[in-house]
């Protein structure tokens, strides 16, 4: 007799996105059902995107019971803040944008010398948060991401300014997540704890999630600086030396515009980014983000201040 | 510098949770790291810090324990340990890896992580074999009820590889984890150092022909058949859209924690103990699926207009728990300050949190002996206890030997919401003499 293997999951037995997705969404109703004012921190990034698709699976089909909250660098992908803003009226969202440019307007926060805008994020977050009294904040972070995130909880406790005590966090058994807090704090949830970069690109594809244009491959005028390919913008564009070239690149992650990185790429499907990242060699956010390079310990720091 | 293959995708294979246990020094940061390296999750940038450090520190090659050197960093500064997850995959899996301490005093630890594992890989040193910390990390595995326990005898390449090492330690492990009720033991001979069984066979154990770690995480049956367990969902939320579309829509929300559902099932709902069957399933936007089962989310909506809220358990309504509100059950205790008999708390079981007390603290539990010792004055952060607790509301409780997900609690601190004590309904494990 011959022995056939089959991986194809059996009628009763999850495939392993169809298990991550009964994890997230398992996560949101958790938290929608025990905190007063939930909110989801959207970007048009596509870990947030895949975060609302979860969100509006969750609670179909009734509305999704909670807005969203963009922290806008100002540094901004036309094609991501038009998918935004589209996607907002669509589905009849709230949708509430905390703006750095309006902190560097009025002086609360300056400028950074290296022209980055995600580490002036996090003043601007805090204080929506306050503003708005949310008690939780519902974040795409995932544990792959690097070392810093690797021991995050689900429920990840922050103090009133925001911060992140390791000695506060708490154990996480089963899957019973404790979101008390005092007043003044709140809870960061992360429903994408599990999933891996490979996990999102494919449960993109199972779900037939569209995204904005700029993570496909396309030509794009570019210069090169710390081995990422940076595209050139009113915050500065190429100096001295840097030459302007023409080339195919996508982009793995989206943030402040003038500090994300296009990758060289062909990949103009999803099927062939998943192959290209299956094949890739740096991870995501080494190879894209100039701002993670500054310090391995960046992250930890960003983290503890209150950064996503 | 070594070369990196494609990693393998695993679209449509299952996922499988397991957890790593070992003494200090047993080699279990070699191990994770020679599985994430040999596995290819390991990106260029990553090996070359690796590289860079490992010739820092004048190490002999790569040192593949740095990849996961989180927790002997925290070790060396005296801070927090934790349990770190791991994530890598291969064609016919994808695992999450729960990294936990392995020192008595990070028992909680080693709780938090087997709890949601479906595997236990506990290491011992070929040299050393089974301690007296090996057999607390088998009591921890088969008191929270992980089905699948590993025993990787490591450094083979320090006893040459002799199977006249080997054979004795695994059959004195599977002699103790049986005695325990682990239903399924298996040991396999490896070098986490230079690679031996763990993702690629041996070429020096020509004596042993079981799989390689690897091999044995891919292929072993972990599947639960749901049509084998009694249903079980704790409601989360009530979804009531009051649209114009769905205007008497009214269906409960939760996961499916055990078993499987289906249109037609009579159902109780408990607390109350009202009847009722199953009118129709919605699963995440697919309307009117046929069964519903672990660890599914879905939509239950029911036939009769039943009073229903979050913290109500929707169960078969042949096989259902009892409700109660005493409590005998085994527990970790997790938070710095003790836990004593009088305190007043809050209980979170499934979607229900309620008041409790401890009634009383009726013995601890010694990992190593399994010995239990009556009458503590108090339990302290990594105790194992037995305890009885009394709660305000009856609760549909079963045993956790039978349901991880309903058998399972926490208690909480009601003033600042610290996590106390973690609980498993029952006593499973252990003998008062
Ligand atoms: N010879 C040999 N040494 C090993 C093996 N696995 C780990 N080691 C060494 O044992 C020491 C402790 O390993 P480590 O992985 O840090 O142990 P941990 O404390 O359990 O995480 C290190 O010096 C490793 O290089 C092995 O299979 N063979």
């Amino acid at each position: 007799m011959t022995i056939v293997e089959t991986f194809e999951p059996s009628p009763l037995r999850l495939s392993h996105l169809d298990a991550l997705e009964s994890e997230a969404v398992h996560i949101f109703r958790e938290a929608a059902a025990e905190f007063e004012r939930p909110v989801l921190l959207f970007s048009g990034g596509k870990d947030s995107i895949v975060m609302l698709h979860l969100a509006m699976k969750a609670f179909w089909p009734a509305k999704v019971p909670f807005g969203l909250l963009h922290v806008d660098t100002g540094h901004n992908f036309p094609e991501v803040l038009a998918y935004r803003d589209r996607t907002v009226a669509e589905h009849g969202l709230r949708l509430e944008v905390a703006k750095v440019q309006d902190y560097i307007d009025d002086g609360r926060l300056r400028e950074r010398p290296d022209g980055t805008r995600n580490p002036l994020q996090t003043v601007p977050l805090l204080d929506a948060i306050n503003q708005h009294r949310f008690d939780a904040v519902f974040g795409g972070g995932r544990r792959d991401e690097e070392k810093a995130r690797a021991k995050e909880r689900v429920f990840s406790l922050r103090d009133e300014f925001g911060q992140w005590d390791p000695r506060r966090q708490r154990p996480e058994l089963w899957s019973l997540y404790n979101g008390k807090h005092r007043p003044g704090e709140h809870v960061r949830v992360f429903p994408l704890s599990n999933w891996t970069e490979l996990d999102v690109w494919q449960y993109i594809e199972q779900e037939k999630i569209e995204l904005p244009g700029i993570y496909f491959a396309h030509q794009r005028a570019v210069f090169g600086r710390g081995g990422m390919w940076l595209t050139a913008g009113e915050w500065g564009g190429p100096k001295d030396g840097e030459p302007v070239e023409l080339r195919s690149v996508r982009y793995r992650t989206v943030g402040d515009m003038s500090c994300t990185g296009a990758v060289d790429s062909t990949a103009a499907t999803l099927q062939e980014i998943i192959a290209e990242i299956a094949a890739s060699t740096l991870t995501e956010r080494g190879a894209t983000r100039a701002d993670d390079k500054l310090s391995e310990a960046a992250m930890e720091d960003r983290k503890r201040e209150g950064y996503f | 510098m070594t070369a990196i293959q494609v990693p393998p995708l695993a679209p449509t294979g299952t996922l499988l949770r397991l957890a790593t246990a070992g003494s200090v020094d047993d080699g279990k940061s070699t191990l994770v790291g020679r599985l994430l390296h040999d596995t290819k999750q390991v990106f260029a940038d990553q090996l070359d810090a690796v590289e860079r450090v490992s010739r820092e520190r004048g190490f002999d090659g790569a040192d593949l324990a740095l990849l996961t050197d989180g927790l002997r960093a925290e070790r060396e500064q005296g801070i927090t340990i934790d349990v770190a997850y791991r994530y890598f995959a291969t064609p016919k899996r994808r695992f999450i890896l729960a990294d936990t301490p392995g020192h008595v005093q990070y028992t909680r630890n080693m709780v938090t992580g087997a709890s949601t594992a479906q595997l236990a890989v506990v290491l011992v040193d070929a040299r050393h074999g089974v301690v007296e910390q090996t057999k607390r990390h088998a009591a921890v595995a088969a008191l929270l009820k992980v089905p699948h326990v590993v025993l990787a005898v490591n450094k083979m390449d320090l006893v040459d590889y002799q199977e006249s090492v080997f054979a004795p330690i695994a059959d004195e492990f599977a002699a103790y984890t049986r005695a325990l009720g682990v239903p399924d033991v298996t040991a396999i001979p490896i070098s986490a150092l230079a690679g031996d069984n763990v993702v690629d066979p041996s070429n020096h154990m020509d004596w042993y022909a079981g799989p390689t770690l690897l091999e044995h995480l891919e292929n072993v049956d972990v599947d639960h058949d749901p049509q084998f367990c009694a249903a079980r969902l704790p409601v989360q939320y009530v979804l009531r859209p009051q649209s114009a579309e769905f205007r008497d829509y009214r269906g409960y929300a939760g996961q499916v924690t055990a078993g499987a559902f289906r249109p037609g099932d009579e159902v109780l709902v408990l607390p109350s103990g009202k009847r009722t069957t199953i009118a129709g399933i919605d699963r995440l936007g697919d309307v009117d699926v046929d069964v519903a089962y672990a660890p599914q989310s879905v939509t239950l909506r029911l036939a009769d207009e039943v009073d229903i809220s979050r913290g109500d358990v929707i169960v078969a309504a042949d096989r259902a728990p009892r409700v109660t509100q005493d409590v005998v059950a085994t527990v970790c205790h997790i938070a710095d300050r003790p836990l004593r008999a009088g305190d007043r708390v809050l209980l979170r079981h499934g979607t229900a949190t309620v008041k409790a007390i401890v009634r009383s603290l009726d013995s601890t539990l010694n990992l190593e002996t399994l010995r239990r010792d009556p009458g503590p004055q108090a339990l302290h952060a990594n105790d194992i206890g037995q305890v009885t607790l009394r709660t305000a509301v009856a609760l549909p409780l079963d045993d956790y030997a039978d349901h991880r997900r309903t058998g399972s609690f926490l208690l909480i601190d009601d003033a600042d919401g610290t996590t106390l004590t973690a609980g498993m309904v029952g006593v499973p494990l252990g003998s008062e003499d």
